[in-house]
């Protein structure tokens, strides 16, 4: 048992928290949230030159072979930067569920664009509706038609679809219970993409297929058997979710006690009063607490244990802990916290998103709850 | 990184585990909340002492086994989990005899802790007083030097497992004139001294859960002093942080957490969103608390002393501990204020006894708010208030 990372992780870490320090500004976050694309080309270039995106991928398709612990890390300062772009859709939602199920021609075929960052890709699944995360809400058909399969439906909150080259559509191939999933070109006919207005500013996008194409060649996995993948899919990306929120949370955790400590009033750091004082210890709880089951969680999914349980503790655990952190953060900075003058504001908006994001506190709890026999 | 134990480590928890089991099949004891300091056992703790439990981790010399403190946690978590009743040993063993072997001079350690470890030694603590809780500095019990001797006197309060005790560890003022933190020092006094009285004090269930020790004019001889004579508060910090560091914070009660989730099976009530809602969350701060105390041991095997770390995973523990009583209390509905022994008790009456009891497990070893306090400065660097 051992709860610090290992030197090249520290590394790692080291590496991208100066990197991020360097390129991703809030200035540079702002930028991106208020442009259309949400995503800046030229560092969507230097962060595949570092590998990042091909971190986890085997040496053969031009990856780093490193662990999705690894992977972790890397999240954790992406969350800890606010960093805006695709990364997550192409590492998180896409490229490792290609590693995962995709034929070894597909690999062959795709992997090396996505290790390189030049193509796009994301995932389609959730769909209009509630609880709109799990297989068996589905309502997207993929019809076979002479050979191919023409996919209808809508598909809801798929994360930068509007830049994307490809998606990985999730659709029901059966008239009952079987799902597939499709590598679609998203810039095919029929694919009609709307750009969504978010609270933190990321782009997250309604798509709609209409008839669209997706070659039977397409096919990643086994026809109608994708119900395990998607599973798969969304405890990794809800872990991965989690990494990002340590990395957001922490830092919040530090501004706020730095804050503490120079702001006065009544002649004195407002950090020397005890109310202030305990708010902040019980940030650093949740913040520990949250590290440690995510961290817990990333470690037993990336020794391909099953995690179901762990997975589900750590994301409705950081969903419930990160609103706690930021009603205290909020209290503690005071009225300059709500204005968008001070960088908080990035930090709470893209904790809320995180938390809706595959899965709230609700949804996991009853994971959690079947995991228990309830 | 690493949230797996060793096969040896799950090894010695199935023996630890097949002991146990072994001894509630022989209806030695029943599992009870809070018996790791109100199950008083000589029987147990000798064949506890007989396995080598006792002192897991001190040197073998001093009748240790120098396992890890991975190891320790391992077995603590089993005995909470099996509400196994370890009271007479378990304050010798997490915090006492730490103590002495940190601090105590090479004829203490060979004249208690080889006692301690084969479960012959029970310790009590005498830190509390009337006037001095959450500010321990400001003790009033006095102790003065005559010749080989110290000569004590004053009260001591909320002395668990006091009844007991062989040994009480006591904290005493032996500079009247130092700065408060600086005049204080730690004695092992026998509890058979002349002068020493004990008054029990029961708590809000009913169990007799303190002692009030008295000493009026107890003869100490100056062997026992622990460590430095005026260095006792400095002592007394370090025990604390051990004293907090256990799993026994968060699985006092763990009869009943395993208890009404099987009650809301057995009785389909485990089908309704509110229950399955609350009993998951109680298992997620469960696992989440865990690993906060697993993060307290690592330290220790590191070699640490641990500090804010057992502030925070206390903290936390005692919270999940209410809230276990609360829902207990919610999903048994009336039923729940039955008492042990009262027609239709359902779990034994460990619901009642922990919703009650759970109120003072914020008040022991550190008040939640003094355990934030060391957080916030210790951890965090905030200003001292």
């Amino acid at each position: 048992m051992k709860f610090t990372l290992t030197e090249e992780q520290e590394m790692l870490r080291k590496t991208a928290r100066d990197f991020l320090a360097d390129k991703c500004s809030k200035k540079f976050v702002k930028q991106m949230e208020e442009s259309e694309a949400g995503h800046s080309v030229e560092l969507w270039r230097e962060m595949a030159q570092l590998g990042w995106m091909g971190l986890v991928f085997p040496t053969k398709y031009g990856g780093g072979d490193m662990s999705f612990l690894d992977l972790a890390v890397l999240l954790e300062e992406m969350g800890r930067a606010c960093l805006p772009g695709p990364f997550f859709s192409q590492v998180v939602l896409a490229g490792l569920p290609v590693l995962d199920i995709a034929s070894e021609e597909q690999k062959q075929k795709y992997l090396p664009e996505l290790i390189h960052g030049e193509k796009i890709f994301t995932l389609a699944l959730s769909e209009p509706g509630y609880p709109n995360y799990g297989a068996s809400t589905i309502t997207t058909r993929a019809t076979l038609h002479d050979g191919n399969y023409i996919v209808s439906g809508t598909k809801l909150f798929v994360p930068d679809a509007h830049i994307a080259d490809y998606m990985l559509c999730v659709a029901g191939t059966k008239p009952r219970g079987g799902i597939t999933i499709f590598l679609v070109d998203a810039k095919g006919p029929g694919i009609n993409c709307t750009l969504l207005k978010t609270i933190a500013g990321d782009k997250l996008c309604e798509v709609v297929f209409d008839q669209a194409l997706a070659p039977k060649a397409n096919i990643l996995g086994r026809l109608n058997q994708g119900r395990s993948a998607i599973q798969k899919i969304i405890e990794r990306a809800a872990v991965g979710k989690c990494c990002e929120m340590v990395g957001n949370i922490q830092r919040v955790l530090e501004m706020t006690v730095d804050y503490a400590k120079e702001r006065k009033q009544f002649g004195q750091p407002i950090g020397s009063f005890q109310v202030i004082q305990h708010y902040c210890a019980d940030m650093a709880t949740d913040v520990d607490a949250a590290r440690f089951s995510t961290y817990r969680a990333a470690w037993m999914l990336s020794g391909g244990l099953p995690c179901t349980k762990e997975v589900a503790i750590a994301k409705a655990w950081i969903g419930q802990a990160s609103q706690r952190v930021f009603a205290l953060a909020h209290q503690i900075h005071g009225a300059i916290g709500v204005t968008i003058e001070h960088d908080l504001h990035y930090y709470t908006r893209r904790a809320k998103a995180a938390d809706l994001a595959f899965g709230d506190a609700d949804f996991h709890r009853e994971i959690v709850a079947k995991e228990m026999g309830l | 990184m690493d949230f797996s134990f060793t096969d040896e480590q799950n090894r010695f928890r199935q023996e630890v585990r097949d002991f146990l089991e072994e001894e509630i099949k022989k209806e030695y004891w029943q599992p009870a909340c809070d018996a790791w300091v109100q199950g008083f056992d000589t029987g147990f703790t000798k064949r506890v002492a007989q396995r080598g439990w006792i002192g897991l981790t001190w040197p073998k010399e001093y009748g240790g086994q120098q396992r890890s403190h991975i190891d320790r946690l391992i077995l603590t978590e089993e005995m909470l989990r099996y509400g196994a009743p370890a009271a007479l040993h378990w304050f010798g063993d997490r915090q006492v005899g730490g103590a002495i072997l940190s601090f105590g001079s090479e004829e203490l350690k060979k004249e208690f802790l080889p006692r301690i470890a084969r479960g012959e030694a029970y310790f009590g603590l005498g830190m509390s007083e009337p006037g001095a809780g959450s500010d321990l500095a400001s003790l009033q019990t006095k102790a003065i030097e005559d010749g080989d001797y110290y000569v004590i006197n004053g009260q001591k309060t909320w002395a668990s497992c006091a009844s007991f005790a062989q040994y009480f560890d006591v904290y005493a003022r032996t500079d009247p004139e130092a700065p408060k933190h600086r005049g204080i020092s730690e004695f092992i006094v026998d509890a058979q001294s002349v002068g020493l009285s004990r008054i029990p004090m029961i708590d809000i269930t009913g169990t007799e859960a303190w002692n009030d020790v008295f000493f009026d004019n107890v003869r100490v001889h100056k062997k026992y002093l622990v460590g430095e004579k005026n260095r006792g508060f400095y002592q007394v910090l370090h025990q604390l942080d051990y004293e907090r560091s256990g799993m026994e914070r968060l699985m006092g009660n763990y009869p009943l957490f395993e208890g009404v989730i099987r009650f809301a099976k057995d009785n389909k009530l485990s089908r309704e969103a509110s229950v399955r809602s609350k009993l998951a969350q109680l298992q997620i701060e469960f696992e989440v608390g865990r690993l906060l105390i697993y993060r307290v041991a690592l330290v220790m095997e590191e070699g640490r002393a641990p500090n804010w770390e057992s502030a925070m995973s206390k903290a936390y523990s005692t919270e999940f501990e209410k809230h276990l009583a609360s829902v207990a209390m919610e999903i048994l509905g009336p039923y729940g204020q039955l008492k042990s022994g009262s027609k239709l008790v359902p779990l034994r009456g460990m619901a009642a006894h922990s919703y009650l009891g759970s109120k003072g497990y914020s008040l022991q070893a550190g008040t939640t708010e003094i355990l934030k306090n060391i957080l916030a400065v210790r951890r965090l660097g905030l200003p001292s208030s």
